[in-house]
């Protein structure tokens, strides 16, 4: 267990706690180990339907027919239901906090844009039934070209594969998220040193041992009950109420114990379409992703190109930081176009950089929509900072403890979104990491404080 | 295709019931028998938290077609605890060295050092490891969950000498 | 033919609370007529823990014991709003939901004490074991039992409270990025310990020794859990995964866990961690938010200690054998 180093910070730790920093067992770990937890998929109703989607084979296409009769013809099979089924088809996900425009269809109508994307659902009274009938839905296609990168993404020559015909979010008209703080450009000048560098991620799954699935009920009371493993109950019904056209307090959702999330749960797709299913049939209905859909269908955290071009003085001083960051989001802005602010506001990192400017660019290409993941906007961006401040430290030859110390943040300083620091504590953790790892620091760094900030430098 | 009657000795207990052709040992045990401790994870034998023991052995069950394991003996998570109010070692275990996160895993990896603490009583770390090598968590980073079972390990011996290796 | 050791440092920030705010959070407390506690939310646990810590926060500030709080949740009929479980917000916003609740139950359940025992309430104190008494005076006071039936038969008083927090919304200029987008920033430095095998381009984490400045442990046994799950993460998401392996070529993703490669329970590293707290001002006792950032630092630590250990430079997530292989191959001037 972890040591506490309560002589940190020790005048600002306040009364002592009698609860609160104490190690109780924690409530849900009994009915964990007697299985006796109840997680969505616990649940059960006779008579309930299952829900397969029919998936596009293609990144990117028309779709000029789709021919459900021999889905139909399959026994068990009960329905199948395509966007005209949807009483408001168009939605994106954080238009509860203003983002617009609506960019995603629950069910497209003319088009597809990603590999994998649902196209059609199959209801049936097993989920073999769904299955087969969802593997007989014939849907005919005419390709359109795909765009994979995101640098060609935003390219002006590149066909847009959005209806607001531009390849990445508008940020109050302006292509990327700003940050613009003192003159990059004027710093670079009299830099010593000027070194930039190019880093790139790929997307990762957040691979909750549980899937996401949702089962929907029709009580008798008209409404309908969302056993549900999202992250966010209200999110996900306030979105529903909006697609379905229904009022919000016909809805109820019911969860709260999920399997592992990691931000993967919070996109709000199954639970719309099951139950619109549920209330055309009047049945219940589940809608649980395959490990499959899981892997290559749900939001992963997008991949990532970072390029950062640093001004940096003999003596370790960062003068200039210049960020041109693009984020993939993929076919849909799901939680890319916030996510993409954050990583612009996380920028420079946690040092104190006079000069900062970042371009932050949330791209749509024809893959797989990214969205929400644990660190979400900072995870890659802190790989790429933190491996640029490494090669700065041994390019000027400065051990990378003292280098991280010499260019801390610290309480008082302006960051680059131009927010005041206060609470900061970048400085002792990487004191007390070095002195634990085995690392011997100057006086200098040992007696640097992130309360305040040495008057002359060095 | 139709429907078949199955009988297995789950939990000690004798349980008949009918199966569609094709129905896995998880479908059975979640769907016809309603013990839903047995978890779902991928249905593909990747991830392990369906992990059952089968006439002494543990397996995933979402690989297991259930009708020709007519009359084996099948042990659920349902089935471990000693009593109403009494855990068995394991159980504890995960609970006092904090071994649950989310709890999805906890299933398969209780019933996979079951198995492993049956038929060695004494593991070594690298045993631990080999048994639960195919059972995945995503929250833990296992090391809370090879101490706990080592730490059950030791209860249980201590618990029963004469049964020690 | 060797296996290169290195180390290598690396050290974040991270935000605590939804980018930009404007995320209420709402908490419900009532007391039970025999002294239970039972806190009402509609917040999702995804596993790290959002109950305990619930429950923990309602009893410091109630003055009961941990025993006596029981969590609710989650359900939209029964639960007040709650934004959601993500952006490191839960503790954050709920726990101060349920401060803010449990202060106003606090206050009826001292008044109703006070009435009891014929004292004045600001003479009163609870003892945290079931409690309430004046203050040097442990023998003349009234357990909860027979507080909550009082209240509840007696007095005809509910003792309950309502809580809610929110950081207002801050609009970000569009020109500048000036905005205000976070609650709180925690803190973190990891090192790490690595061999490379300079024949396969296998990376081995041998250790990584973690520092965090988190403002309060609030558990510390789950502190302890996100630390280390969060360090493997970190491991897995350095060396290991992605759904798309040519990105950005679409093809070979992996479709499930055989596929989909992380670190398995024989691929551990000795990990040595260490908590620092600077309480968060605006923090539920000064909580910041410990459950994402876990994976950040650990991942350009064994980067950079890669690049210590064999001179291969990688800029690209993950770190496969295959990269560091090409790297190697170009440090020796072989072909790739």
């Amino acid at each position: 267990m972890e040591e506490i180093l309560t002589h940190f910070f020790a005048d600002e730790r306040g009364e002592p706690l009698k609860v609160v920093g104490t190690t109780v067992e924690r409530s849900d770990a009994r009915g964990h180990v007697t299985g006796r937890t109840q997680f969505y998929e616990d649940v059960s109703f006779p008579g309930m339907l299952h829900l397969k989607m029919v998936r596009s084979t293609r990144h990117h296409a028309l779709i000029k027919h789709i021919d459900a009769r021999d889905a139909l013809a399959v026994p068990g099979v009960v329905r199948v239901l395509t966007h005209k089924d949807v009483p408001h088809n168009w939605y994106t996900i954080l238009r509860l906090i203003g983002v617009e425009p609506n960019d995603e269809p629950v069910l497209p109508e003319d088009r597809v844009l990603f590999l994998g994307e649902q196209i059609c659902a199959v209801l049936a009274e097993t989920l073999a039934a769904a299955e087969e009938g969802a593997s007989k839905v014939v849907v005919e296609y005419e390709d359109l070209p795909a765009v994979f990168d995101v640098e060609e993404a935003v390219k002006p020559e590149t066909p847009a594969i959005k209806p607001h015909g531009k390849n990445y979010f508008v940020y109050e008209g302006h292509h990327c998220r700003r940050i613009r703080f003192g003159d990059v450009e004027e710093a670079f000048s009299t830099a010593d040193h000027v070194v930039e560098h190019r880093y790139q991620s790929a997307p990762i799954e957040h691979a909750p041992t549980e899937t996401t699935g949702c089962i929907v009920k029709p009580e008798g009371s008209g409404r309908f009950t969302v056993y549900s493993n999202t992250q966010a109950l209200f999110f996900t019904l306030d979105n529903m109420a909006l697609i379905l056209g229904l009022p919000f307090g016909k809805l109820r959702l019911v969860g709260g114990t999920v399997g592992g999330g990691f931000g993967g749960k919070v996109d709000v797709i199954v639970e719309p379409i099951a139950t619109l299913a549920a209330m055309l049939t009047g049945k219940p209905v589940k809608y649980a992703y395959s490990r499959h859909e899981e892997m290559q269908v749900s939001s992963p955290r997008a991949a990532e190109r970072i390029i950062i071009k640093d001004g940096v003085m003999a003596d370790g001083r960062i003068v200039a930081r210049k960020v041109t960051l693009y984020v993939d989001a993929g076919a849909y802005s799901r939680h890319s176009p916030y996510g993409t602010t954050k990583a612009a506001a996380h920028m420079p990192g946690p040092y104190a950089i006079p000069n900062v400017h970042v371009d932050a660019h949330c791209v749509y290409t024809n893959r797989t929509p990214s969205s929400a993941m644990r660190g979400f906007g900072v995870t890659i961006g802190d790989f790429d900072l933190e491996v640029q401040m490494d090669r700065l430290a041994r390019m000027l030859g400065i051990d990378p403890f003292e280098f991280r110390l010499i260019n801390a943040y610290r309480d008082g300083d302006m960051k680059a979104h131009r927010k005041i620091v206060e609470g900061a504590a970048l400085v002792e953790v990487v004191q007390e990491a070095a002195r634990i790892s085995g690392r011997t620091l100057p006086d200098r760094f040992t007696q640097m404080s992130s309360l305040t900030r040495e008057t002359a430098h060095g | 295709m139709r429907p078949s009657i199955v009988s297995l000795e789950v939990n000690g207990s004798h349980r008949d019931f009918l199966v569609q052709p094709g129905t896995t040992l998880l479908a059975a045990l979640r769907e016809a028998l309603g013990l839903t401790a047995t978890r779902k994870g991928c249905e593909t034998g990747s991830c392990g938290a369906c992990t059952v023991i089968l006439d002494g052995e543990p397996v995933m069950s979402c690989l297991c077609l259930v009708e020709p394991l007519d009359g084996a003996r099948v042990e659920t998570l349902e089935g471990v605890a000693t009593g109403p109010d009494e855990l068995h070692p394991l159980q504890q275990a995960f609970i006092d060295g904090f071994a649950t996160q989310c709890g999805f895993c906890t299933a398969g990896m209780i019933m996979a050092a079951k198995a492993l603490l049956a038929r060695n009583p004494s593991p070594c770390r690298e045993d631990v490891i080999v048994a639960i090598s195919g059972n995945v968590c995503r929250c833990t980073g296992y090391a809370a969950i090879i101490d706990a079972i080592l730490e059950a390990a030791a209860d249980l011996r201590a618990a029963r000498p004469s049964r020690a290796a | 033919m060797a296996r290169l050791r290195g180390r290598g440092m690396a050290s974040v920030n991270y935000p605590t609370g939804m980018n930009l705010g404007g995320d209420p959070s709402q908490a419900l407390i009532h007391a039970t007529t025999t002294g239970s506690f039972v806190i009402s939310l509609s917040s999702v646990d995804l596993g790290q823990g959002l109950k305990t810590i619930m429950a923990q926060i309602a009893a410091e500030t109630l003055g009961v014991p941990y025993g006596n709080v029981m969590v609710d949740t989650a359900d939209t009929d029964t639960g007040p709003h709650c934004m959601g479980t993500f952006a490191s917000r839960a503790t954050h916003r709920v726990g101060n939901a349920v401060i803010m609740a449990a202060k106003e139950a606090r206050e009826v359940m001292m008044q109703v004490a006070a009435d009891e025992l014929e004292v004045d309430p600001d003479d009163l104190t609870s003892d945290g074991e079931g409690r309430i008494h004046v203050v040097g005076s442990p023998e003349k006071g009234i357990g909860l039992v027979e507080l909550a039936l009082a209240a509840h038969f007696k007095h005809g008083r509910t003792i309950s409270g309502r809580g809610i927090y929110m950081k207002p919304k801050s609009d970000v200029d569009p020109e500048t990025g000036r905005m205000d987008p976070d609650s709180a920033q925690a803190h973190a430095c990891t090192v790490a310990e690595v061999e490379v095998d300079d024949e396969t381009g296998e990376v081995f984490v041998l250790k990584l020794t973690n520092v965090y400045e988190i403002g309060r442990a609030m558990n510390p046994a789950m502190a302890h859990q996100q630390i280390v799950g969060g360090a493997w993460m970190g491991i897995s998401h350095a060396l290991y995964e992605t759904t798309e392996p040519y990105y950005p070529d679409r093809s070979h993703g992996p479709t499930d866990f055989a596929g989909y490669l992380m670190p398995g329970p024989g691929d551990l590293a000795e990990m040595r961690s260490a908590i620092i707290e600077r309480p968060a001002k605006n923090g539920p006792y000064g909580a910041k938010g410990i459950g994402e950032m876990t994976a950040n630092s650990p991942i350009p630590a064994i980067a950079n200690a890669i690049f210590d250990a064999c001179g291969v430079r990688v800029d690209e997530m993950p770190i496969t054998p295959e990269r560091v292989l090409r790297g190697l191959d170009a440090l020796r001037g072989t072909p790739a």
